[in-house]
């Protein structure tokens, strides 16, 4: 498996993730090889075999009656926010 | 002794006896900590102010005969741990301003049973690493050698245990991140069973792998705090509504009659012959007290590397989407417009070796690739899960080595992250089946701390802890310490 500079440019902006140009050949590098590494699973018989989906077999999640059990706390919550406005998080212009 | 070469089972018990009171206790912890971070750089956030405070109140409790094992022992976490009103960066520049507003139930609980928190330890960042050199706040180095590594990603935790700046750490182990780094600076590490500890607070990673737990001095220790922290809680709905054993009380058990499986997958050309060496002995160790070793085979488990390296990128690149420099955490300057804000606050705030999973997350999640990989990664996750299974038919458990190699050099293996990921290679699979396991110092490699693995059956955290004080009622490299830099004040 080869990644191009440009899958890596598809794939960090499905990623939302800013890489320089710079940066690119040593991304399209690594993850090729990443990617390569993890090929050799193609080698097992899987037939038939179902995928995990959870490591305890027969235990549930457990279900909660609906009720309200949390306070509302979104002034402390905001405080780490970067920007925020009569209790809104800023954002650039969304909608011209 | 001196305060800080004691271990939390000797600290607890000189406090309700009054021999010394926590406040001296949490003191000479801080001292330590003053005089032998700056070289370690194990703690990114060191909570002095806070820690004397818990102290002279664990104090008054004591005063007044309400003192329980752990009443005013102090203890560090992890920096993957929520703390209220203190600095949480789980090692990354995108949360170095991020005052978490609540407290992960590891940290409600240790608190509740009396525990005094002295600071917050280094870690890879998002826990994504085995040298902890992908930290944003710089690498840690291990006491040992400070050339080298401690391990990871609970790095900070592993060397402040090791070198008496906490008498015990909590850790997080998504694919040996207790274990290792315990191995690699001769602790007792134990990663639970998944779902025995709560992660609400803990910052997620792979959230199907990921589990907290402990680096301690001895098994005693470990059965102490970890009966402290695990058990049912109502925000996690993965954690397990099991009650907890007293595991102090189980950890006396004659081995005579236990039947371990030596793992052959885990003995083969990629392990360091020192190493490999130091667990045979053990192994011997263990049929001189008079369990039974029996070879066994788990065919599909040196596929576990490459499984975890499909399954764990997957979950974390959905698990950082929250990152993304609008509620918290890290913003860029002059946003043109939300993707610029997207992509560039996290392109400055993730590190090399995050991006790295999350891009290779994202490609194995993307349309057209999901069979090929994530599907396939989760079909082989249920040949390793059926390995271990047959195997637990037939054993109690599982031993082997926790690492390939003691500690390497600091920069040796940062430039190729294949070499990197196969640190992990004996670590992965108890993940990948939710299992516990623990590590336990077996020896030295020229200076250097060799751990011993154990692997057990769901919910075998008892039987692990009183395996692993069997051996260490025997052995003294448990108490092994590195050697003290000359010079040294504290």
């Amino acid at each position: 498996m080869t990644l191009t500079r440009r899958d890596v440019e598809n794939i960090a902006h499905l990623a939302r993730l800013r890489i320089s140009e710079a940066e690119l050949p040593a991304y399209a590098n690594n993850l090729s090889r990443i990617l390569g590494f993890v090929e050799q699973l193609a080698a097992a018989d899987t037939a038939g075999v179902v995928p995990m989906a959870h490591p305890l077999e027969g235990e549930v999640q457990r279900l909660r009656a609906d009720v309200v059990t949390e306070t509302d706390r979104h002034e402390r919550y905001q405080q780490n926010a970067p920007a925020v406005e009569a209790g809104l998080y800023l954002v650039p212009k969304v909608i011209e | 002794m001196k305060l800080h070469e004691l271990s939390v089972a000797a600290l607890g018990r000189g406090l309700r006896e009054r021999e010394f009171s926590s406040v001296e206790v949490t003191r000479a912890f801080l001292d330590r900590i003053a005089a032998r971070n700056p070289a370690l750089n194990a703690f990114i956030t060191v909570t002095a102010g806070r820690a004397l405070a818990d102290a002279a109140a664990a104090d008054a409790r004591l005063a007044r005969g309400e003192g329980r094992p752990l009443t005013g022992v102090p203890l560090a976490h992890k920096d993957i741990f929520c703390t209220d009103g203190i600095l949480t960066t789980c090692g990354s520049r995108i949360l170095g301003n991020f005052v978490a507003p609540y407290d992960a139930t590891v940290v409600e609980r240790l608190d509740a049973a009396g525990m005094v928190l002295l600071g917050k330890t280094n870690m890879d960042e998002f826990a994504m690493g085995s040298s902890n050199e992908t930290s944003g706040y710089g690498p840690v180095r291990n006491p040992w050698d400070p050339g080298r590594v401690p391990g990871g990603s609970s790095g900070g935790s592993a060397a402040a245990v090791a070198a008496g700046l906490a008498p015990v750490a909590t850790g997080t182990d998504t694919g040996g991140s207790i274990r290792q780094p315990a191995a690699l600076t001769g602790l007792t590490g134990l990663k639970p069973t998944y779902g025995r500890v709560s992660r609400y607070g803990m910052i997620a990673f792979a959230s199907s792998l990921d589990q907290g737990g402990v680096l301690a001095q001895s098994a005693v220790d470990a059965a102490l705090v970890l009966a402290a922290m695990a058990g049912p809680d109502a925000r996690d709905s993965t954690c397990i509504e099991r009650p907890v054993p007293d595991y102090v009380a189980g950890l006396e058990r004659p081995m005579r009659g236990l039947r371990i499986g030596i793992i052959r997958e885990f003995f083969g050309p990629g392990l360091e012959p020192g190493t490999g060496a130091a667990v045979q002995a053990a192994l011997g160790g263990f049929r001189t007290l008079g369990a039974e070793l029996v070879e066994v085979s788990l065919p599909n488990l040196p596929l576990s590397v490459p499984t975890y390296y499909v399954v764990a990128p997957a979950e974390a690149s959905s698990n950082l989407s929250r990152f993304d420099g609008v509620r918290f955490g890290h913003r860029c300057a002059d946003p043109q417009d939300l993707r610029d804000l997207y992509e560039r606050s996290r392109g400055e705030g993730f590190g090399a070796e995050v991006k790295r999973r999350i891009m290779t997350g994202t490609y194995v999640l993307s349309a057209g690739y999901y069979d090929a990989y994530y599907l396939k990664a989760q079909q082989v996750r249920s040949l390793i899960n059926a390995d271990f299974r047959r195997a637990f038919a037939a054993v109690d458990v599982l031993m082997g080595p926790t690492s390939p190699t003691p500690a390497f050099p600091l920069g040796a293996k940062v430039d190729d992250p294949i070499t990197m990921y196969l640190n992990d290679i004996y670590t992965i699979g108890a993940n990948l089946a939710g299992l516990p396991a623990i590590s336990v110092p077996c020896g030295l490699v020229e200076g250097l701390p060799v751990g011993l693995q154990v692997i057990g059956p769901h919910f075998a955290e008892e039987l692990l802890l009183a395996v692993a004080h069997a051996w260490q009622r025997e052995t003294d490299w448990h108490q092994r310490r590195p050697p003290e830099p000359a010079g040294g004040t504290a």
